[in-house]
């Protein structure tokens, strides 16, 4: 095996782990709200995880990110805890928030997410005013927003593209395509499907990419980074991918007519984690026993964290007024 | 079109529709009044995220689409701040548009088309226009949503010179306010809680108008006024009833529209009582329980005779966890609470 191949080999397990991760974390999840154990919305991540995983795998760990209402993904891939996520979700007092926040408000600022809005289009504005900050602290620290195809429907997208372009900022604009906002396919809501052209308008760099392959989106994520870090502007990055899951909770709203087993078969026919497996298997990047190594690490990891958000208590109800101001 | 105005007085106890009517849950009333308005006015429009989705607005919406097609009921981009915008314009140009928020969170993206132009075009072009837009803003809170998934903006809304705003507790309401507002040549906020959607009650068939600006006595009682909003007239009822138990005669007040606000119910009610809580389930700063407090601080100080006690939320964003939802979100215990307060010697 040559030097490179093996170089790579270390980045693709890598990927492989993350994504599985991601994978098992949201299959666990799911589960905990179908037994009622989880009581608030938790939007599934399941069949996107080539995208956070492509991107965070470029960024540094001082990077920023910025997410939204389905961002379970962008946590564990910029390398969140897992277990303290678990518990937030489950509205426990050991959670990222301290079950304050719950799933939509997730926060990990020792790896720079400093914490998701659940309204669409919520992460442009502060995205791009970390961006400002890393210019004017003289950083080469650089921004990931990560929304979905239904967040570039927001004004705000647009004047935050504008801002970001006109000010050449370190900020990459991560849309994750998956064609759908909540019950309406992308054909219902906007006359055109590819989205990256918006950001062609203010000279942003703009690709569209696959985004069921994780090197594919690493790849570019890597340049993206690459020009962001040398002040170079931002990148638009337009990731065509899928959730298998409905738009909030485990269930596959195939039962309400808003998609057909068809459609969703064909997606998961590309499964993110299976295509890079494979693609392992053919050009012999596995040591032996590798993978069904990391399959149960993943597993042992995932069934740790939500024993402990299982165990962890709920916020003492003493406690209601905390935090509504820094003392 | 023969319209039926309600026939109640100012100051009259409500006992709810006549009697004999079919019962509907709170969303099938506004289904029906939707249906009925669109039948009326065949340019009418409506506008919103959900509508043609099976969860997003309850029951609210559903058979719309079907019935008058995708031209009139349009399930729109993820654009609150232009769709609202586009509502607005609707009404300009003369055709009655309901625009739906299936939550007043996402609401906030369109305050500039609220506030700066439905509110204040009539005003500022001394008359020559006017905006018969109805903006309707779903609350839709607990069950560990959060803080960003819970508002109740009410008062934002009656900050504003220009808004009417609307918030019916009862089915019948919902379907007779629905009509008057969308009927009104002003732009109004109407707005519904999902957890009155299970409340079921009689509702007449008719096409009839709850006039804005008229409140309800849900209860009558001497002792103690409650003014409660929306879904706290529930949580009010079941406080009077518990208090009905140790003597305590709780009169309810439902105002149904805060804005305009049935000022004289409300006074006539607290020169008889001589006591006034007002609960609200949002939040306390310069909310509607403060507004409606001071009114009657100006107006019926002579009749008070202990301090006005408000329920409202505490000043704080909503929690996620149910440990904390639990006390945060008020309930008929925290109006038993102050009802006490206000007897006290
Ligand atoms: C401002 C705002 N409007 C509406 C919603 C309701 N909502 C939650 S998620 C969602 C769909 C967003 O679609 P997209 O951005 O494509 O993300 P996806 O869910 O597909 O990941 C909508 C409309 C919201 N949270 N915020
Ligand atoms: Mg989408």
């Amino acid at each position: 095996m040559t030097e490179t191949l093996s170089g790579d080999s270390a980045l693709w397990r890598a990927m492989y782990r993350a994504m599985l991760r991601i994978r098992r974390f949201e299959e666990a999840i799911g589960d905990c709200v179908e037994s009622g154990e989880i009581i608030g919305p938790a939007h599934l991540y399941i069949g996107e995880e080539a995208v956070a995983t492509g991107v965070c795998l470029a960024l540094r760990r001082d990077d920023f990110i910025f997410g939204a209402h389905r961002s379970h993904g962008h946590y564990l891939a910029k390398g969140g805890d897992m277990a303290a996520l678990a518990a937030e979700i489950f509205g426990k007092a050991t959670g990222c928030s301290e079950g304050r926040g719950g799933s939509m408000h997730i926060i990990a600022r020792d790896v720079g997410l400093l914490g998701t809005s659940a309204l669409v289009g919520g992460g442009f504005g502060p995205g791009v005013g970390t961006a400002l900050a890393s210019r004017l602290q003289g950083r080469d620290r650089v921004t990931a927003i990560f929304f979905g195809d239904g967040a570039t429907e927001e004004g705000i997208f647009f004047e935050a593209l504008n801002f970001a372009a006109l000010h050449h900022l370190p900020v990459i604009f991560v849309c994750e395509n998956n064609g759908y906002s909540s019950h309406l396919r992308i054909q219902e809501r906007q006359p055109i499907d590819t989205l990256y052209e918006h950001a062609a308008v203010y000279r942003i760099p703009s690709i569209r990419v696959d985004g069921n392959d994780v090197r594919a989106v690493h790849q570019t994520g890597l340049e993206a980074v690459d020009r962001a870090r040398k002040d170079q502007g931002p990148t638009f990055i337009e990731a065509m991918t899928y959730r298998w899951r409905g738009h909030v909770g485990p269930k596959l709203d195939l039962d309400v007519g808003l998609r057909t087993r068809e459609e969703l078969d064909s997606w998961i026919a590309r499964c993110p984690i299976e295509n890079l497996a494979n693609f392992m298997d053919e050009v012999g990047a596995w040591n032996p026993g590798e993978r069904q190594a990391i399959d149960r690490e993943v597993a042992q990891e995932v069934a740790t964290a939500i024993g402990f958000a299982r165990q962890s208590p709920r916020p003492d109800p003493s406690e209601l007024l905390w935090h509504v101001y820094q003392d | 079109m023969s319209i039926k105005t309600e026939a109640r007085k100012t100051g009259q106890p409500l006992v709810g529709p006549p009697a004999g009517d079919r019962a509907l849950d709170y969303g099938s009333a506004l289904n029906e009044a939707f249906l009925q308005l669109m039948e009326r006015d065949p340019t009418m429009v409506l506008i919103g995220q959900g509508l043609y989705s099976p969860w997003y607005v309850g029951n609210s919406m559903v058979k719309l689409e079907e019935r008058f097609g995708k031209e009139r009921v349009i399930d729109c981009p993820v654009s609150e701040s232009a769709m609202t915008g586009v509502a607005i314009g609707l009404a300009l140009a003369g055709v009655r548009a309901v625009m739906v928020h299936p939550r007043m969170d996402f609401m906030v993206y369109a305050t500039d088309p609220i506030f700066n132009q439905a509110a204040k075009a009539h005003y500022m072009f001394a008359g020559q226009v006017n905006v018969p837009v109805v903006i309707r803003g779903i609350i839709n809170r607990g069950n560990e949503q959060a803080a960003q998934h819970a508002q109740a903006l009410q008062s934002i809304y009656m900050h504003q010179p220009g808004l009417k705003v609307v918030m019916p507790a009862t089915p019948y309401d919902a379907k007779g306010l629905l009509i008057a507002s969308v009927r009104d040549d002003n732009p109004v906020i109407f707005i519904d809680d999902r957890w009155l959607y299970s409340q079921v009650a009689p509702v007449p068939e008719d096409f009839y108008v709850v006039p804005l600006g008229k409140g309800a006595v849900l209860r009558p009682g001497s002792d103690v006024t409650v003014v409660a909003t929306s879904y706290m007239t529930v949580e009010a009822l079941s406080a009077a009833e518990q208090l009905a138990g140790s003597g305590v005669s709780v009169e309810v007040i439902d105002p149904r529209t805060l804005k305009p606000l049935d000022e004289e119910l409300i006074y006539s009610s607290v020169e008889k009582t001589g006591r006034l809580v007002v609960a609200d389930a949002a939040f306390p700063t310069c909310g509607a329980a403060s507004e409606i407090a001071a009114l009657a601080a100006e107006h019926a100080f002579s009749s008070l005779k202990a301090p006005i006690q408000r329920v409202t939320l505490p000043d704080a964003p909503a929690p996620c966890s149910t440990s904390l939802e639990e006390v945060y979100f008020p309930k008929a215990e925290n109006i038993v609470l102050a009802i006490q307060r206000t007897l006290k010697p």
